[in-house]
């Protein structure tokens, strides 16, 4: 095996342990610092896969990626996290040890659901489909785990990271329209949790999702 | 032309409504442009109906007769909430309800989210479709969240979260299949046409198919309001402002339908077997129930119609999943039928709800009286919603339940309790508001009465005769789904 392969997939390895990273970290400032990591591996993944390939659009998928998932989102989460003062805020994780099984077996589970993929995929990085999709679970895992409003949203963040380099390394990326489109939504949507935490931190007095359990079923 | 007019007017709209703001004449603006993307809508229809399906701008929009009629449809129904809405949220305006800076949002944000379904219906390309129905998406939110409120804020995020969630799944979904059409169609952008996908779906890998499938399925379900990943529907439309409730019972949930069904004509033609029917047989089949049920229990009357939403598009995917002419020809007049009266319906809901100063059942009294175009509107339009005939409603019903009874017949019985336990709850629930003394809380307003009116003539009118171009159009499009 080449060696830029055998890069690939340790970089694939690294996003999968920043994932796992993210479920445990209590720290707010942790966890957007984990995400930055997350984002400097996937950015090169996408570049090395663009260089084995040679499919060099997947350049600017990488670039694209650095700017907006390393220097553009982590800057809008930490200015917001200032702004509204919870930067000291921690928050209790339910049952770490469970939360981290549950994360093992997603992973088993999408090596199984992948298999078929695997199978017909002729790229060398056919196993990272895999860790993609468990990345997407574990974000999801995340979301639902995690009480803050802030946390969920960097879920959601891990979650679409995941998508993401599912599609480089199944397909070699998306067309590139639809690759600018998905960024876009990104950005708007990151735009849109800044209006939100500001309404949430003022209707609530707090970013704690918890609050918001008013609307039941009797 | 009249395509690129129907897709950029919203979307101009919108622009130019967020720098005039909100001003006396915006509420009229914001109606002009409406009624200006349905006569494009009508022009575009017509073209497809004299000419047939066409290619349009090297192939990245593409237009049938599935996805024509809805874009009819999505621009009718945008037009008459625009009229709706002017009265309505004048009033909100000047209750208090909402400020100066969010009045302009919500003009703004009303244009780019019917860009966003046109945008969706319209496209050629799946990639595409997934990032207008995200944009569709947080269109809404800020939309929901419009008044401000605990209850509001909560509903939004409950909505976004729970909607991210489900499009991301869509979006692995779409990864998948432009991965086994990559393989045959080859790279870049044309893998993920349409008509392509459609024109090769047998050499399609099925295995693949058949597991991308699923995450479509979970994820554009999700945002059908499809049990049990509904959860978020009654939140928002309950919680956010009545013109959008209106909206997204009418047109959204139809659109991320439409993208289901699309989806599924493509992995039909791989996997060769009915499998992705029976999926969506099943979520239908639960949705119905949910939504009969819980509609017993509710006691906010945006909530009581929400759950009917959630019924109303079990039954259309149901009817979609089953297949075969009849019900499919009768799951594309439900969709047209149900949107028309939901929408309807929810005009009355919204002017009931500002005489009552409240949205509580129990709370809202003597409509009739109080005002009749009100009380009967909100009588007839759920005399439809439940399919009592001569309604549009009984007819698409109908139809699909002979269809059950023909190719499914074990599932009949339990469709049937559905629709049964529903008619009983909206009527239980209905009756009492309508009639009976004008309670002293209760204000008379004036109200915007041609919506109402407008959509349930039509809704009675395809009961009564079914016009011929419609029928053919259906027919079209049956043709295309099979």
């Amino acid at each position: 095996m080449l060696i830029t392969e055998q890069i690939i997939i340790m970089l694939a390895a690294l996003v999968l342990l920043t994932a796992f990273a993210m479920l445990v970290q209590r720290k707010m400032y942790g966890l957007i610092s984990l995400f930055t990591w997350q984002g400097i591996f996937l950015a090169m993944a996408t570049a090395f896969v663009g260089y084995v390939s040679h499919r060099h659009h997947l350049y600017i998928s990488s670039v694209l990626t650095l700017i907006l998932k390393v220097i553009l989102l982590p800057y809008i989460l930490r200015e917001l996290i200032n702004r509204l003062k919870i930067d000291r805020e921690i928050e209790t994780v339910v049952n770490v040890p469970i939360t981290m099984l549950i994360g093992v077996v997603l992973v088993i589970f999408s090596y199984h659901l992948t298999s078929p993929v695997r199978e017909l995929s002729t790229s060398a990085t056919q196993s990272i489909i895999a860790i993609a999709l468990a990345t997407v679970m574990i974000g999801l895992l995340m979301m639902i785990t995690r009480r803050k409003a802030v946390t969920q949203i960097i879920g959601f963040l891990a979650m679409e990271n995941g998508l993401f380099f599912a599609a480089v390394t199944a397909t070699y990326g998306m067309p590139l329209v639809v690759e600018l489109g998905v960024a876009i939504d990104i950005l708007i949507a990151a735009f849109i949790f800044g209006i939100f935490f500001l309404h949430i931190n003022t209707t609530f007095d707090s970013l704690d999702v918890d609050q918001m359990a008013r609307l039941k079923e009797e | 032309m009249s395509l690129l007019i129907l897709l950029f007017l919203p979307l101009f709209s919108a622009l130019v409504l967020a720098i005039v703001g909100d001003k006396k004449f915006s509420y009229e603006l914001n109606i002009i442009a409406s009624a200006a993307t349905f006569v494009a809508g009508v022009d575009l229809a017509v073209s497809v109906y004299l000419g047939g399906s066409m290619l349009v701008w090297d192939k990245y929009f593409f237009v049938d007769a599935f996805n024509v009629y809805l874009a009819v449809l999505t621009s009718f129904v945008s037009m008459t909430t625009a009229i709706f809405s002017r009265r309505y949220m004048k009033r909100e305006r000047e209750k208090g309800k909402v400020g100066h800076r969010s009045m302009r949002f919500y003009h703004a944000m009303f244009q780019l989210f019917i860009f966003a379904m046109l945008l969706c219906l319209l496209t050629n390309n799946i990639g595409v479709l997934w990032i207008a129905m995200e944009l569709a998406t947080l269109s809404t939110v800020l939309l929901v969240s419009l008044y401000r409120t605990p209850g509001a804020i909560e509903a939004a995020w409950k909505y976004f979260i729970l909607c991210g969630v489900g499009i991301a799944q869509a979006l692995f979904g779409t990864v998948l299949l432009y991965f086994a059409a990559e393989r045959v169609l080859g790279e870049g952008g044309d893998a993920l046409l349409w008509t392509n996908l459609a024109q090769y779906s047998d050499k399609l890998e099925p295995t693949i198919l058949s597991l991308a499938f699923v995450f479509l399925m979970v994820g554009y379900g999700t945002k059908v309001g499809l049990a049990p990943l509904h959860n978020w529907l009654p939140d928002a439309h309950s919680e956010g402002p009545t013109p959008v409730s209106a909206v997204l019972s009418g047109l959204l949930l139809n659109i991320a339908l439409y993208a289901l069904v699309r989806c599924k004509t493509i992995v039909d033609g791989a996997t060769h077997t009915h499998h992705a029917g029976y999926i969506m047989m099943g979520f239908g089949l639960l949705s119905i129930l949910v939504g009969a049920f819980s509609l017993l229990r509710q006691k906010d009357i945006k909530r009581l119609f929400s759950y009917s939403s959630i019924e109303h598009m079990g039954i259309a995917t149901f009817a979609f999943g089953l297949g075969g002419t009849i019900a499919t020809y009768g799951a594309l007049l439900h969709m047209l039928m149900h949107s028309l009266t939901k929408s309807s319906i929810f005009y009355s809901v919204g002017h009931a709800s500002q005489m009552h100063s409240t949205q509580e059942i129990d709370k809202i009294k003597g409509l009739i009286k109080g005002n009749p175009y009100v009380g009967w509107g909100l009588v007839f339009g759920a005399m439809a919603i439940v399919g009592m005939p001569p309604f549009g409603i009984f007819i698409s019903e109908f139809l699909i339940l002979t269809a059950t009874m023909k190719d499914a017949p074990w599932v009949a019985p339990l469709l049937l309790l559905g629709l049964v336990v529903a008619f009983a709850a909206i009527f239980k629930k209905v009756q009492p508001m309508t009639g009976g003394p004008v309670p002293d809380y209760q204000k008379r307003l004036k109200v915007a009465s041609v919506p109402v009116i407008l959509h349930l003539v039509l809704v009675l009118a395809i009961g009564l005769y079914m016009p011929v171009f419609l029928n053919n159009w259906f027919y079209k499009a049956v043709e295309i789904l099979k």
